[in-house]
């Protein structure tokens, strides 16, 4: 279940957002979401943002990766 | 005349006549006296014959309208095939109530692009049809064209062998998430248009050019894993695909990501899959970005010897899965 | 795409590979329990690149799959009513009910209409005033929170013509009868998606009880190897935990506001699992309080359904039993152009996607 992918808000109208998905626009209920501002990205589905990306820990995260990567390319 | 279709006007009396003399007649360039039938005279070619039905909706989307899609769907029929194409006859089954600027638009969208592609509409039908009997408008097309019998083994792939390589003419799945933004009522909205268009002028570069088109075929309906497993079928030897090199805009990929669809099933109206023989590739590729249809073209794959005649795709990760022929429409899924 | 691209890199996964290849000492068998993985184990041709000592298999974590005969042919037997607009997602419409499915009542003249989300539904509500508009509920912990914006959305703008008819579940449940059927597990691959809304501490109890590894995944390949990874060090050291994988979307305590949306709108009831039976407290219906949004309760329905034909595992194969190898009719009768059982029809149906992933591994 659960088909879903990071969105970038683009415009927020009320409770309602406008969120892109590789340029695609879908409506993204934020009914579940606080302190929702355009240019955050969102995890949407069915119509819904059901999280925040928490872009710091994906920063951290694929830095990880990527120096785990380097030392297993050595 | 009136700004709607009536019954009257497919009746085959005077306002038929009027409706083809005001509407079709002058923007096809017929000549009158006009025939039942249209004599062709050529002498000493093959003759390439092939028809369609189009009933897309809605009927006027991003990047075309049905009439284009007739037109160029045809032409591409017949180019595929190695032909040259000539004449095409337009049907027309129009739901009584259909407004006449859209029959005008389309007409004469259907005119500029048999204008581009070279071919001459030379023969049709009209009927209208009861409110409710036909979804406002249906057009089938027949094409005809010519072929060099050097040509004749390009349809069915009989000198495909295992080497060849596949080359596509670019992006997929434009055409088929246009018309769905087109339809809204999936409650998205994309930038994506339909990439209809005639492919003759292209394809005709690359015949004329090299001597090593082992097999073409247009995308569409099914999507490009429709086609691949057509092929595979009919030269009886597996395919590889490599995921990375097939060409996906993003916000067709997007749309795909969050749908649940996948690209390769998606239709298209501009894209040929073009099996070359090896070594020549290369070369087939740099004709065909030289050609503003062909600018984004890859080579995607390659044929194997595989007595299952599986199509396999190299993953973008390193894996590796089947692509199936799709079964049915794909449906938008929340899992 | 952002957030993607960088989890699908290629030499990552292929290093990733690498280190599984290096750090496997035995057999493993994982599961997980999220249509969503299995699909994109599928697309991504996992399987593929792990050694053949690790063995993964589904559970129910496919909600089209576990959903039951008798609510296909509850919602096929609303949509033939004349006043009636039944709306669902898609993947509910080729799923087959005792004698037919929502695709071919379509087709036949019933009203019935794919949608991307419930706020779609209130809307069709709204312009078909003199229509009684249904929405069919499925999914997990992921899905649920949105019905519940959707229900308290139609009572705040009172719209008496939109109801639900629920089939949500939720996970712990179904994971806890799998390990009590004896299924021989090494680890769970924990759904990513529920875990956003949930928090990964639901999936405590299964070490602490259980003493088996949970790590919290997320759906792109990056993220399904490092798990896999997690999972094996886990069971090479002994130390059976609830791991998150999936930090940029999961935390330990979820998504507190969409926990209270589910906790106001509904409660759970012992639900039918198709291939399970009964398991307790394991689906969601709407409280009391907004019972009225409850089809069922303003039209209830005596049905007698049919389970699947005899030969069909559907339900072995989703409590992880069996595989498909074993059905007598998968790929003989069973394909996804002609499905038998759900495992077949859903894209994340364990049958769908072995058939796709039939001679290769």
């Amino acid at each position: 279940m659960c088909l879903s992918i990071p969105a970038k808000i683009v415009s927020i109208d009320g409770n309602m957002a406008e969120v892109s998905a590789g340029g695609t626009i879908f409506k993204a209920g934020l009914h579940m979401i606080e302190n929702a501002r355009v240019g955050d990205y969102i995890l949407l589905h069915a119509g819904f943002a059901i999280q925040k990306v928490n872009e710091k820990e994906a920063e951290e995260t694929i830095r990880l990766f990527e120096e785990m990567n380097n030392s297993l390319n050595e | 005349m009136k700004d709607f279709i009536s019954l009257n006007q497919g009746s085959g009396g005077k306002l038929t006549h009027e409706l083809i003399d005001r509407v079709f007649a002058g923007r096809f360039g017929m000549a009158e006296p006009l025939t039942d039938s249209a004599i062709l005279k050529e002498s000493g070619f093959t003759r390439v014959f092939t028809t369609d039905s189009y009933v897309v909706d809605p009927l006027f989307f991003p990047g075309g309208n049905i009439g284009k899609l007739a037109i160029c769907g045809t032409v591409n029929d017949l180019a595929v095939s190695g032909a040259d194409p000539r004449y095409i006859a337009a049907s027309f089954i129009i739901e009584e109530g259909f407004p006449l600027h859209e029959l005008v638009l389309i007409t004469e969208s259907m005119a500029d692009e048999a204008l581009k592609a070279g071919v001459k509409i030379v023969t049709g039908d009209t009927k209208v049809v009861h409110k409710g009997k036909c979804d406002k408008l249906f057009i089938t097309t027949s094409g005809i064209g010519i072929l060099n019998p050097d040509l004749e083994h390009i349809s069915t792939g009989k000198r495909v062998k295992p080497g060849d390589k596949l080359i596509i003419n670019g992006p997929v799945g434009n055409h088929a998430i246009a018309v769905l933004g087109a339809r809204n009522n999936l409650n998205f909205s994309t930038p994506v248009t339909s990439d209809c268009a005639s492919l003759n002028y292209l394809i005709s570069k690359v015949l004329q050019n090299s001597g090593e088109i082992r097999f073409m075929r247009d995308i569409t309906r099914g999507g490009l894993t429709t086609v691949l497993n057509e092929l595979a079928k009919m030269i009886g030897f597996g395919i590889i695909i490599n995921e990375v090199y097939v060409p996906v805009d993003d916000p067709v990929k997007g749309l795909c990501e969050m749908l649940g669809f996948d690209p390769f099933y998606l239709a298209n109206e501009g894209k040929v899959l073009i099996v070359v023989g090896a070594g020549e590739e290369t070369r087939v590729l740099n004709i065909l970005r030289s050609d503003p249809l062909g600018l984004y073209s890859e080579i995607i794959g390659e044929i194997v010897p595989d007595k299952k005649e599986l199509v396999v795709l190299n993953t973008s990760v390193g894996g590796k899965r089947i692509l199936d022929m799709p079964v049915g429409d794909q449906l938008p899924r929340i899992c | 795409m952002k957030y993607i691209d960088e989890f699908r890199n290629k030499d990552l996964v292929m290093n990733l590979a690498d280190l599984i290849n290096k750090t496997v000492t035995r057999d493993y068998t994982f599961m997980e329990v999220c249509g969503g993985h299995t699909a994109a184990i599928h697309r991504f041709g996992i399987p593929s690149l792990l050694p053949d000592n690790i063995r993964l298999i589904s559970g129910p974590g496919c909600p089209v799959c576990v959903t039951g005969t008798d609510f296909i042919d509850k919602a096929i037997t609303y949509s033939k009513m004349n006043e009636v607009i039944l709306t669902t997602f898609g993947d509910l419409l080729r799923v087959p009910g005792s004698a037919s499915s929502l695709e071919k009542e379509k087709a036949a003249g019933a009203d019935i209409r794919v949608v991307l989300s419930g706020l779609e539904v209130l809307e069709i509500a709204r312009m078909n005033p003199e229509s009684l508009v249904i929405f069919l509920g499925i999914g997990f912990e992921t899905t649920a929170p949105g019905t519940a914006v959707t229900i308290k959305q139609a009572e705040k703008q009172n719209i008496n013509n939109f109801f639900l008819l629920s089939a949500h579940k939720i996970m712990p449940p179904a994971m806890e009868a799998i390990i009590k059927e004896g299924v021989n597990l090494d680890g769970f691959i924990c759904p990513g998606h529920v875990a956003t809304i949930t928090g990964s501490s639901i999936f405590d109890f299964i070490p602490e009880r259980f003493n088996l590894g949970c790590v919290v995944t997320g759906f792109e390949p990056v993220d399904i190897l490092q798990s896999i990874l997690m999972l094996i060090r886990q069971v090479n050291q002994n130390n059976s935990k609830v791991e998150i994988e999936y930090n940029r979307a999961v935390t330990v305590k979820g998504n507190s506001i969409a926990q209270r949306l589910l906790s106001e709108v509904f409660e759970p009831y012992d639900a039918t699992w198709r291939g399970f039976g009964v398991i307790p407290l394991s689906g969601l219906t709407l409280k009391k309080d907004f019972e009225k949004f409850n089809i069922e309760k303003k039209m209830p329905l005596k049905i007698n359904s049919q389970e699947d034909n005899d030969l069909c595992i559907c339900g072995k194969i989703l409590r992880g039993l069996e595989t498909p190898a074993d059905c007598p009719l998968f790929a003989e009768i069973c394909f996804p152009e002609n499905p038998v059982g759900a495992c077949m029809v859903s894209n994340e149906g364990t049958c769908n996607n072995w058939y796709k992933f039939r001679f290769i591994k």
